[in-house]
């Protein structure tokens, strides 16, 4: 049977966030030819229906309200349960993002229905599919699926789910006006710690710092590498701890979830909460003084040696060939 | 106050884990309190201790669990309850585990209830606000600062690295974020103390629950280890030699770059 399917789509400074994308390539599958419907909440987002189409998205609803410009449980939980009243779909998907995780477990529970939070791939389509999310820090992973009939209901990890090839296409892109009252959470400030640009979640190439990076200045060289890569710097809390750099760089249980391309640690030992966050990246490159270090045995390549060394030579040599 | 705090006993994933029958093998593991749990108690003690109250910390488990309740009760909690599902429940998943807590707390009039904001084996991080969700109360995620003044509550939550400072008022769920605070260690005297605090062991009778009103809505398949990474490379020779190997490799073998 096909399924209709909700899409939650996120903005994320005036863009849309590519996890958005990639929640409706996995509606497309649960979906089983079914309709895939982005659902957008917020102050004014309405010109974004387009780009979710161009993505895959079958239609679009936007709910446009003051009360919706800054992320609150109660009010997105409004919205998007008036969107649900009004479609009933038979299957959601989420990024698992903060605004995900925050709010699916509320939707889901509203509907009493189960929530597979997580994930990181799907096997089969339609009616058959299976979802695979880690487990254990991300030492191991396991298979689910909904018992019983149910709305099927999935948060995707940012970065591991490809999204469809964009294409000029048209869909309805519609508003839903919804009343959004009694909100229990006032906010009033958010202190941006987040660099600007390159979102670390959903980073192609990440060069992470660890305490072994050692000051503020002992970053350079890796942003510069960065730089040259494309990519984003990120760290180990250990190096956030020490003030080397902000919080909003960390990786790992605490910090972010990254699946990039390639991820270079150095001067980071490989504990397992900061594994929790790196260990699926698809190749991974430790740099680390220690041959002991635990990094190297989730590394593809590693070079026992001082980071100060071999990361101005990595950027010497890359700048060579390409 | 009235404070509660949802406490899980976690697998401690710094072990090594070991699968087989596609069951993750649990004889002779290392169990903890869930460390997020750890912060959520830490705070739930602090908070007390200002405003005055009375702490309980709650787990739904099997005997085994009695031992993290008792840490629990020895860092400074006063009461403790365990309910146990051994007999009753075969599979649980986050729908059950809620739908438990919640029966529980609904009579409780609780004006702050702490959980983790994850658990470090389940990772989903749906307990929390589900638990909120089927109570009526509003929650708060991922806290790293918790001030209550009157009958304003005054929080900063991490959003993805940016602090977002925020207010809202009891009754109220908060789940924990490292950064929240540094969880004490129990002290010999806690460790005493704690022997001759209360423990209630509680059963879904005990809590008008039927066996089929909490049937897990989600299955679990298969669990597996992620497949064998060949043994990283380490490369060798003169550092410069290694950095242009790794050039390379990065370009055609990995094909990365
Ligand atoms: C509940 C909880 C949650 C946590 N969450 C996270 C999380 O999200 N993310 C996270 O990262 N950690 C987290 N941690 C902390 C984690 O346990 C480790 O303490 C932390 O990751 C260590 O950081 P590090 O590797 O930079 O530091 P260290 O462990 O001190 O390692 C430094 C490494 O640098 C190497 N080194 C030193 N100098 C050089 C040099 N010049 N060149 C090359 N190598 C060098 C050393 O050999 C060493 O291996 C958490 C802990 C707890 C309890
Ligand atoms: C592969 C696998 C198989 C499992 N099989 C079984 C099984 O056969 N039988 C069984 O009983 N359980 C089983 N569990 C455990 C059960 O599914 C989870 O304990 C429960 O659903 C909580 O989900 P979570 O771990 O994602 O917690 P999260 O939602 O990530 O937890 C967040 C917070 O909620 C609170 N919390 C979570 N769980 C509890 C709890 N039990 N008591 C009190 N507070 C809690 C804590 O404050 C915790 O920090 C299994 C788990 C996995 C991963």
């Amino acid at each position: 049977m096909s399924k209709k399917v909700l899409v939650l789509g996120e903005t994320r400074e005036g863009a849309l966030r590519n996890v958005s994308f990639e929640a409706i390539a996995a509606a497309k599958k649960i979906s089983g030819g079914g309709e895939v419907v982005a659902v957008l909440l917020g102050e004014s987002v309405s010109d974004f229906g387009n780009e979710l189409v161009a993505y895959g998205a079958d239609r679009v609803i936007t709910v446009e309200h003051p009360h919706l410009k800054s992320y609150t449980s109660d009010g997105y939980g409004q919205a998007f349960m008036a969107v649900v009243d009004q479609e009933q779909p038979e299957a959601i998907v989420f990024g698992h993002t903060a605004v995900g995780k925050d709010l699916s477990p509320k939707i889901a529970s509203k509907l009493q229905t189960g929530l597979i939070s997580d994930v990181t791939d799907i096997e089969g389509e339609g009616d058959d599919a299976v979802f695979i999310r880690p487990i254990y820090s991300g030492k191991a992973f396991e298979k689910v699926k909904l018992k019983e009939d149910g709305v099927v209901f999935v948060t995707v990890r940012p970065n591991n789910i490809a999204p469809l090839e964009r294409e000029e296409r048209s869909g309805d892109v519609s508003s839903l006006s919804v009343d959004i009252t009694n909100l229990r959470t006032i906010i009033k400030n958010v202190v941006r710690k987040s660099a600007e640009g390159v979102d670390l979640s959903e980073a192609k190439v990440i060069i992470a710092g660890g305490r072994g990076v050692k000051s503020k200045e002992g970053f350079e060289p890796l942003q510069e590498l960065a730089d040259l890569l494309g990519g984003a710097v990120g760290a180990s809390r250990g190096a956030c701890d020490a003030d080397y750099c902000d919080y909003s760089l960390q990786i790992g249980q605490t910090g972010k979830v990254v699946t990039p391309d390639l991820y270079i640690a150095a001067g980071i030992s490989g504990a397992i909460q900061h594994m929790a966050g790196m260990s699926n990246s698809k190749v991974i490159v430790a740099i680390n003084k220690d041959p002991e270090a635990n990094i190297f045995k989730v590394a593809d390549y590693g070079i026992v040696g001082d980071l100060f060394d071999v990361i101005p030579l990595l950027t010497e040599e890359f700048k060579k060939v390409m | 106050m009235n404070i509660y705090v949802l406490v899980k006993r976690t697998f401690d994933t710094e072990e090594k884990l070991v699968v087989s029958g596609g069951q993750i093998q649990e004889d002779g593991a290392e169990f903890i309190i869930n460390p997020y749990d750890e912060y959520a108690i830490e705070e739930a003690i602090t908070v007390r201790d200002a405003h005055g109250g009375e702490v309980t910390v709650v787990t739904i488990g099997d005997e085994e669990a009695e031992k993290q309740l008792r840490t629990a009760l020895a860092m400074g909690a006063d009461k403790a309850v365990l309910i146990n599902t051994e007999d009753d429940v075969e599979e649980m998943d986050q729908f059950t585990a809620a739908y438990i807590l919640a029966e529980y707390l609904k009579d409780k009039e609780a004006d702050l209830i702490l959980a983790g904001n994850v658990a470090i084996d389940g990772g989903s991080g749906q307990v929390g606000p589900r638990v909120a969700d089927l109570l009526d109360i509003n929650y708060v995620t991922t806290i790293t600062s918790l001030e209550i003044e009157g009958e304003t509550v005054k929080i900063v939550r991490d959003i993805e690295g940016d602090a977002e400072e925020l207010e809202t008022s009891l009754p109220l769920l908060v789940t924990a974020q490292q950064g929240l605070n540094e969880p004490r260690y129990p002290s010999l005297p806690g460790i005493m103390k704690a022997k001759k605090k209360p423990l209630e062991e509680l059963e879904l009778d005990d809590l008008d629950i039927d066996e089929e009103d909490v049937e897990a809505k989600t299955e679990t398949i298969e669990v597996y280890l992620p497949p064998k990474k060949e043994a990283g490379r380490i490369l060798e020779g003169e550092i410069p030699s290694q950095v242009s190997e790794l050039v390379s490799l990065l370009r055609s073998e990995a094909k990365v770059i």
